[in-house]
């Protein structure tokens, strides 16, 4: 780590809707800072290049790469992850799909796939299948082969459709 | 009393039915416990300074830069690592001529891979050991790699280990039958290469492990994601001298595994002796170039091979000459000589012929060992055999199912053994293929294939029957001498609130054990899943098991389980006479109620009973046994494998253009014998077979020829992404094994063995015309345009 990087910087952003106050190692990740220092374990390191989702978390509104993003970057940031969410039963229907269908198997993968299937289902409507699948393409699911999981959004979109919410 | 399984109106009839997954709902909240989400007081960190080569002689070690790095708090070389450590050779003896050096926790003297650990940097934080691991400077001597299998026995190819002689590691060689005859006289012979290449697991959750040691108490715990903890109890124990019962390993949360967590890696037993020799908890999470460099890899496969038929298409012989490159180390204590064994094994698996032959040459190299993957060797058996039952189907002209039904083992067959003396209790191959036929409606996809071709698409039908090696019995490692248990316990015990506990020794990695063994206890006790906890994953709690590997889950740790709850029912209703004045044998229990068996009238909740029990034993009649709690312990024994079978199909097209290969749909039918649980064996089979298309379409790991690793990252190996998997229709057909009451054998492989097959098949129907042939994986666009001529420098 260079020097530059040992540098603190002071953040101030919420998390899960609560006021956090840091100081935080300039190059230190965001999905380190969530893990380590908040201990929201709930999301995942896994690939570290931004390419497998298992980081994703929620950042003023859109699925955010936990691993590609500094936690200095987050300063004034609104971020949400699977244990607000939860909290605030934000994504339950789709939580409830995914135990339905099984859609999960390990759940190292869960907490970032229902992230970014949120942010397709925010959207409003009722995405294709193919749509579907292109949306999550960006998180890796190794154990259940994505079908399972294509069914549990695909439900949750109809469903959601059918109540006239978003 | 047998469980009237053809009832499906039973009383308590849970085996058989989806039940929801008792671990799932906290594992979608996030509330998952995976080992990197433990902390310990104290915990100090461990990251490793790799061989950056594939072959050197460690010269001098500079630590000074290292160690000044803050937060560093020791830094260990090979050499202060074998004085507390003692080195390992994975050798079985019932493979026979298995040959492997010791192999220690950090290299000593010399690297044999890129990515072999060579120092270990423990300090207070990640960041800091990670840091100081890039400061480690040592000076590697290079020697020369050996990279390529074909080649590693040639004169001129250096020896890698001197002391073994040769860079051979085993070979075996079955001959069935007059092979060279049935190949001089057959009606039309066909010979093939095929090429499987070099994969790894690529689990979501890296290899991870945290270990404590208490001097104090003279205890070694270790956090691990591990398939098989008991086996790692003994490892630690013995390599670290340390009494077996003073090691506790728990497995909790665990982020995928397919194989590749249940062998023993030198960085995980380095943490192991590190945390002993500082008296703090030691983690290590594994990134993800450690995970491509180091995890096990798996296939890597070269193999020339015929088939012999005459003009009705039956199979007069097969010809196998398999070749695999390993790797420098056999891999402790599986070895590596598994994967090459089973081709030999499995080849021409689903077919009833009398000449057989097959070698497996494995050879020793300068790459990741490579060791057991989900499915081991039968993605590349299967490839071999229904690559060739294929090509000679199109030789003669006849349709590929066609020749397929001309050939395997008749569904009333059985019990029969094969001619590679695999021994099979009851396969149906005939049903499946007759269900599949159904689902995937194959004179309709004939069609839609043809009138395809009308339009300029290429359009291809793949099939591919198959059989998978389930339910392990000690005949797989055991008589080897490895203390890798085929046997696995249960014990299930009812508490004051009427409600049950099972521990079993298989452990949950995400397949849905837990669910499948509370439906099984469920069934076998009485009560409601709901009210059964499922307690896996820790050898100081759990009865003595094997663990998760080689589909032994749910027909191994089941029938334990089923065992265990039928013998707690027996004590339960024992206790029960007494207090109702009754014959047990009039008693049953529903539901969680003690209930006249005839009438289903209830007597009393066992919440009652258990409040007697446990608080009023004085009202109980002196020498009433009133122990609810029961073990039992299951081992198969008439056969050394429950062999499962299936049949898969893959529609898809290629783009001969650009080389694109697009599934369209995929159909698998396979029989696992007793279904516990519909959905999640659904779920097991779809999760295989994209394991497969990953294989057949886009995993490759690439090396130069130095034994320089070139794509250890996500973004350089492809691993199926949802945009281009089909969906997958599921069908069973139920053969359950006479072994065990529950009659379950194992679904986790079965996708993955057959899936490659039906698309390599698939690809070359629909390239036939075009006269293109593919047998080299994974089918790359590049691969596909080259086979097309498109593609020539």
């Amino acid at each position: 780590m260079t020097e530059l990087f040992r540098d603190k910087v002071d953040v101030s952003m919420t998390v899960n809707g609560e006021p956090v106050e840091a100081r935080v190692p300039a190059g230190q990740h965001m999905i380190d800072f969530l893990r380590l220092e908040l201990g929201l374990t709930g999301a995942h390191a896994s690939c570290e290049h931004g390419v497998c989702g298992a980081c994703t978390i929620r950042v003023d509104g859109d699925a955010v790469r936990g691993c590609l993003m500094l936690a200095a970057q987050a300063d004034g940031a609104k971020v949400w992850t699977v244990e607000g969410l939860t909290d605030t039963s934000a994504i339950s229907d789709l939580q409830d799909a995914f135990v339905e269908r099984n859609a999960l198997q390990c759940g190292f993968c869960t907490p970032g796939m229902l992230v970014a299937a949120d942010e397709l289902l925010s959207r409003g409507g009722v995405p294709s299948r193919a749509e579907i699948r292109e949306h999550l393409s960006g998180n890796y699911c190794r154990c259940t082969g994505y079908e399972a999981i294509i069914d549990a959004v695909e439900s949750v979109a109809k469903g959601r459709a059918v109540k006239g919410t978003t | 009393m047998t469980i009237p399984f053809n009832n499906p109106d039973r009383p308590n009839s849970y085996i058989g039915k989806t039940v929801p997954r008792p671990n799932a709902t906290k594992l979608v909240q996030g509330r998952g416990r995976y080992v990197d989400d433990i902390v310990l007081p104290r915990m100090l960190h461990v990251a490793f300074s790799r061989s950056p080569v594939a072959h050197a002689k460690i010269g001098t070690i500079d630590l000074d830069e290292a160690k000044a790095v803050k937060g560093v708090v020791r830094i260990f070389t090979g050499a202060d690592l074998a004085e507390v450590c003692t080195p390992w050779v994975a050798v079985l003896a019932h493979l026979k001529g298995l040959k492997s050096p010791p192999e220690h926790p950090l290299a000593v003297d010399r690297a044999c891979w890129v990515g072999e650990p060579v120092v270990a940097v423990v300090a207070t934080t990640r960041a800091a050991a990670e840091d100081a691991a890039s400061l480690v400077v040592v000076d590697y001597e290079e020697l020369p790699a050996v990279t390529n299998t074909m080649t590693a026995l040639d004169k001129d190819t250096p020896v890698i280990h001197p002391e073994l002689g040769d860079n051979l590691a085993f070979r075996r060689l079955h001959e069935e039958g007059d092979v060279d005859a049935a190949f001089a006289n057959a009606h039309k012979v066909v010979f093939a290469s095929f090429r499987t290449a070099r994969h790894t697991g690529v689990t979501l959750e890296p290899r991870s492990i945290l270990v404590d040691w208490n001097p104090a108490e003279g205890q070694m715990t270790a956090y691990h994601a591990t398939q098989a903890p008991h086996m790692m109890q003994t490892v630690f124990a013995k390599h670290l001298d340390i009494p077996e019962s003073r090691v506790r390993v728990i497995c909790g949360d665990v982020g995928g595994s397919y194989g590749i967590k249940v062998h023993v890696y030198p960085d995980e037993v380095a943490t192991a002796a590190i945390a002993k020799v500082l008296g703090r908890p030691i983690k290590f999470i594994a990134d993800r170039l450690e995970s491509f460099s180091t995890d096990i890899h798996a296939r890597d496969h070269e193999i020339e091979a015929k088939i012999a038929v005459d003009a009705d298409g039956k199979i007069l012989a097969i010809d196998v000459d398999d070749w695999t490159g390993i790797g420098p180390y056999s891999v402790y204590p599986r070895t590596s000589a598994i994967e090459g064994n089973q081709v030999v094994n499995l080849c021409g698996g689903p077919y009833d012929f009398a000449n057989y032959r097959a070698q497996t040459t494995v050879v020793f190299q300068n790459k990741t060992p490579t060791c057991q993957y989900r499915a081991v060797g039968h993605p590349i058996a299967v490839a071999i055999t229904e690559g060739l039952v294929d090509m000679a189907a199109a030789a003669i002209g006849m349709d590929p199912v066609e020749i397929r039904r001309r050939n395997m083992y008749p569904d009333d067959a059985y019990p029969v053994t094969s001619p590679a003396k695999m021994k099979f209790e009851g396969l149906s191959h005939h049903a499946s293929m007759d269900k599949l036929m159904e689902m995937m409606d194959y004179d309709a996809l004939r069609a839609d294939q043809a009138e395809a071709r009308k339009r300029g698409k290429y359009r291809g039908i793949g099939i591919a029957s198959f059989i998978e090696l389930t339910n392990p019995s000690p005949f797989m490692y055991g008589i080897g001498g490895a203390r890798i248990s085929a046997q696995d316990g249960c014990t299930v015990r009812m508490d004051p609130d009427g409600s049950v506990v099972a521990l079993s020794g298989v452990t949950e990695q995400g397949q849905g054990t837990e669910a499948m063994l509370s439906q099984v206890v469920a069934e076998g006790v009485g009560v409601l899943p709901s009210q059964v906890r499922v307690i896996t994953g820790d050898t100081q709690v759990t009865p003595y098991g094997g663990g998760t590997w080689a589909s032994r889950g749910a027909g191994i740790g089941g029938e334990a389980a089923l065992q265990a709850a039928r013998a707690l029912r027996g004590s339960i209703l024992e206790v029960a006479a007494a207090m109702l004045q009754a014959d047990a044998g009039q008693l049953d229990i529903r539901n969680g109620q003690i209930v006249d068996a005839d009438s289903g009238e209830e007597r009393m909740p066992l919440e009652e009973l258990g409040r007697i029990v446990y608080f009023r034993g004085d009202t109980l009649p002196k020498d009433l046994p009133r122990e609810l709690v029961q073990t039992r312990h299951f081992i198969t024994m008439e056969y050394p494998f429950a062999f499962t079978n299936g049949v898969q199909a893959s529609y898809l097209e290629v783009d001969t253009d650009t080389g694109v290969v697009t599934l369209l749909k995929h159909w698998c039918v396979e029989d696992c014998g007793r279904v516990i649980n519909p959905q999640l064996v659904d779920e097991q089979v779809r999760g295989g077979i994209v394991q497969g298309l990953g294989g057949a379409l886009y995993e490759e790991i690439h090396y130069d020829e130095d034994g320089q690793l070139l794509n250890g990252s996500m973004a350089d190996y492809l691993v199926p992404m949802a945009a281009e998997m089909p969906d997958m229709v599921v069908g069973h057909v139920e053969t359950p094994t006479k072994e065990s009451e529950l009659g379950a054998k194992g679904a986790g492989e079965a996708g993955t063995a057959g899936a490659p097959a039906a698309v390599m098949n698939a690809i070359n129907d629909a390239l036939r015309p075009l006269g293109a042939q593919m047998t080299e994986m994974p089918f790359t666009p590049e691969r596909i345009l080259r086979a097309l001529g498109k593609l020539q420098d």
